[in-house]
């Protein structure tokens, strides 16, 4: 079978819901005759005509709450962020009405809102976003964020597939640039469970989505250049967060080191370090180090992104210094 | 704004409701008045948790359009906080509606949700929740799944004066006006929003103008007076049941109440729900119809209301003998799977955060 990206692997997990189950339509801007401004989802309307890809207004409080409504009533919605900095228009209806659904009125919401995150791609303040923390802190939520392939196909067809409703954030970064062969068949990742990207035994990076990359090129280096057996763990969901495989890996190095794209302050990683803290302190020989992005918004002019945004060489310098502690 | 029913169409919709149908309309808006009445009692009694909110005035609309829709064929709705009516037409039970006041564990919402926040797409209705003109984007995609699956099914959802001016109304409204949703849009003009009045809220004239914006008809209609209300949004239910989309229709009523049952309505000025009160109560009104032009007998709307009371006593007999809500509980049901969240682990083996619940007289907004 041969290798595709991982935009086409969202895609092929658009297809292949789409054709198993009747109640699963997108809506979003531009999806449907243009294909979307990422063409991840180029030639869905052509296959499932205008009622299952819906060509939606600049509206992201207006079709996500749509989005709600169909879900209340047995369909699944698929809600595309033209970019995924968007969302905080919808922030309104995600948390206080999807979120809350089930819990205080018993309906469902089985829905996804997925679309390109991410920086490294001079995208600006408006086009490079990582929101996940700003939903991280809402019950009734889930968060998945893949870093491969045919992760990103087999957690979104797991996320159309929940009976809650899933955000479904995808790297830009990574679209077009990694490619993989697609598993046969049915390929369904579970949400929920992290994946050890890299194994090793002198220190962890946790990590997910497009730092997962980088932090497997700075254990290559450090593997090399110190001779450190580093393990990646790509937690793959955010919200439920993989506890189980957090705490395997801190017992298993005593190190911890976590990085992400997002900023600091308020970061998943702070979440990381405090259930870290509350379920195995004394397992850790060193403290939980963070490589995050700065608390700025994210500046455009690639000298000033690439200061900003975490690299291979931030991730190599920590690693030292937590290997040393 | 006219009081009078005798500028009628000589065709109406409500022509073709029965005597009996006529009647039961007085039905459901006596129900609605007597049972807040009770839920204010219980109140004063601090047996109500949290505020309390009044449809005193505006249960002709609520009950006229509500009325309108086909529970045989499967109409959804979304009440506002003043659609009590609208919900017991649908089938909402004061049974239900006490509990939820009285925070008990065997209410709809098992305590997790306030008054009349709750739904039942069974029934045909959906919980609102406190964000105003929310409702309207989530009723827009109910109504679009009815269109996607090519179901005769309608939707009708209430926002206030006030939500028209939310994004949230902007956005729904808009969107389902674009996808054709069969969907009907009341805007229950009431003349406040909590203390702020329609001068401040829009600078349009009429709220039906705003379906201009959307290209969309808007119909603005007597919200006082019943069968005026059912006829409007009986042909909007009928059109959106043709495929033929979204209407706005602005109802036309009175808050004689304050927002909650603290506020004191200070900014109203004097005569003004007094004026209301006397000259345009959609009870009074109506009644008036039923004895004058139906030829309808006293007795048997007296009957009606003494059935009415006697349904309340009971649901309130029911509802003070229902157990609290089990603290517990409260873990349950986040989601679909896993179906509880873990307790804290100082919480583990604990089944009361504390001795005694104490039962806040308030939210502690102004009393006076």
């Amino acid at each position: 079978m041969a290798e595709i990206t991982y935009l086409e692997a969202i895609r092929e997990a658009l297809f292949e819901e789409m054709e198993r189950d009747g109640n699963v339509f997108c809506m979003g801007e531009d999806i449907g005759a243009y294909g979307g401004a990422f063409k991840v989802t180029d030639g869905l309307m052509a296959k499932y005509g205008e009622n299952r890809v819906i060509d939606t207004p600049i509206s992201e409080a207006g079709f996500v709450g749509a989005a709600a409504g169909a879900s209340h009533m047995g369909m699944r919605p698929v809600v595309e962020m033209q970019f995924i900095d968007f969302i905080s228009c919808a922030y309104d209806m995600l948390t206080n009405y999807i979120a809350t659904a089930r819990y205080r009125a018993f309906l469902p919401c089985p829905l996804v809102i997925r679309g390109p995150s991410g920086g490294y791609v001079r995208g600006g303040p408006f086009h490079s976003q990582n929101p996940e923390a700003a939903f991280l802190h809402t019950p009734g939520l889930k968060i998945v964020y893949p870093a491969t392939a045919s992760d990103a196909k087999g957690l979104l067809k797991a996320a159309i597939r929940d009976d809650d409703p899933v955000l479904f954030f995808e790297h830009k970064y990574l679209y077009r640039r990694i490619k993989e062969e697609m598993p046969a068949g049915d390929h369904v990742v579970p949400i929920g469970k992290a994946r050890i990207a890299r194994e090793g035994k002198d220190l962890s990076i946790i990590t997910y989505a497009a730092t997962v990359w980088k932090a497997l090129e700075a254990a290559e280096q450090l593997e090399k250049e110190d001779g450190l057996s580093v393990e990646v763990l790509d937690l793959r969901t955010l919200l439920p967060m993989d506890d189980e495989a957090i705490i395997a890996t801190v017992k298993k190095t005593n190190r911890v080191l976590i990085v992400h794209e997002d900023t600091r302050t308020g970061g998943v990683a702070g979440e990381i370090a405090a259930r870290i803290n509350e379920h195995a302190f004394e397992w850790l020989d060193a403290p939980i180090l963070r490589v995050t992005a700065a608390d700025v918004p994210l500046p455009f002019a690639p000298p000033l992104e690439d200061y900003v945004l975490p690299q291979v060489a931030d991730i190599v310098s920590v690693a030292r210094k937590l290997a040393a502690y | 704004m006219a009081a009078s029913t005798s500028t009628r169409a000589p065709s109406r919709p409500s022509d073709a409701l029965t005597l009996e149908k006529k009647v039961e309309l007085y039905y459901w808006m006596r129900l609605t008045r007597s049972l807040e009445e009770r839920l204010v009692n219980l109140y004063r009694q601090t047996k109500v948790v949290g505020g309390l909110f009044r449809s005193l005035g505006q249960e002709a609309d609520a009950v006229g359009s509500a009325f309108a829709l086909d529970r045989t064929k499967g109409d959804i709705l979304s009440p506002l906080i003043r659609n009590l009516g609208s919900m017991l037409v649908q089938g909402a039970e004061p049974l239900e509606i006490i509990r939820q006041y009285m925070a008990k564990g065997d209410s709809p919402t098992r305590g997790r949700e306030l008054n009349i926040h709750f739904g039942d797409t069974v029934r045909g209705f959906v919980g609102q929740i406190s964000h105003l003109g929310d409702m309207v984007p989530v009723m827009a995609g109910v109504t679009l799944s009815f269109k996607l699956r090519g179901e005769q099914r309608v939707g009708m959802v209430y926002v206030g004066d006030g939500a028209t001016s939310t994004g949230a109304f902007h956005e729904g409204i808009n969107f389902a006006a674009v996808q054709h949703c069969p969907l009907v849009v009341i805007v229950e003009n009431n003349g406040y929003a909590y203390s702020t009045p329609n001068t401040k809220q829009s600078a349009v004239k009429e709220f039906k103008d705003k379906a201009l914006a959307y290209g969309i008809p808007g119909i603005r209609a007597d919200g006082n007076d019943v069968l005026a209300t059912y006829d409007v949004t009986r042909d909007a239910v009928d059109r959106a049941r043709r495929g033929e989309g979204v209407t706005l229709i602005e109802l036309m009523t009175y808050r004689r109440k304050g927002h909650a049952e603290h506020d004191n309505q200070s900014y109203v000025p004097d005569g003004e729900i007094e004026r209301w009160e006397k000259q345009n109560d959609p009870i009074d009104r109506y009644v008036r119809v039923l004895l004058e032009e139906l030829q309808v007998e006293r007795k048997e709307l007296d009957a009606i209301d003494a059935r009415v009371i006697f349904e309340i006593d009971a649901a309130t007999d029911l509802a003070e003998q229902s157990p609290a809500a089990e603290p517990t509980d409260a873990l349950n049901g986040v989601y679909a799977e896993p179906a509880s969240v873990e307790p804290l682990w100082y919480r583990a083996g604990v089944r009361s955060a504390v001795e005694k619940n104490e039962r806040a007289a308030g939210w502690g907004t102004f009393n006076g």
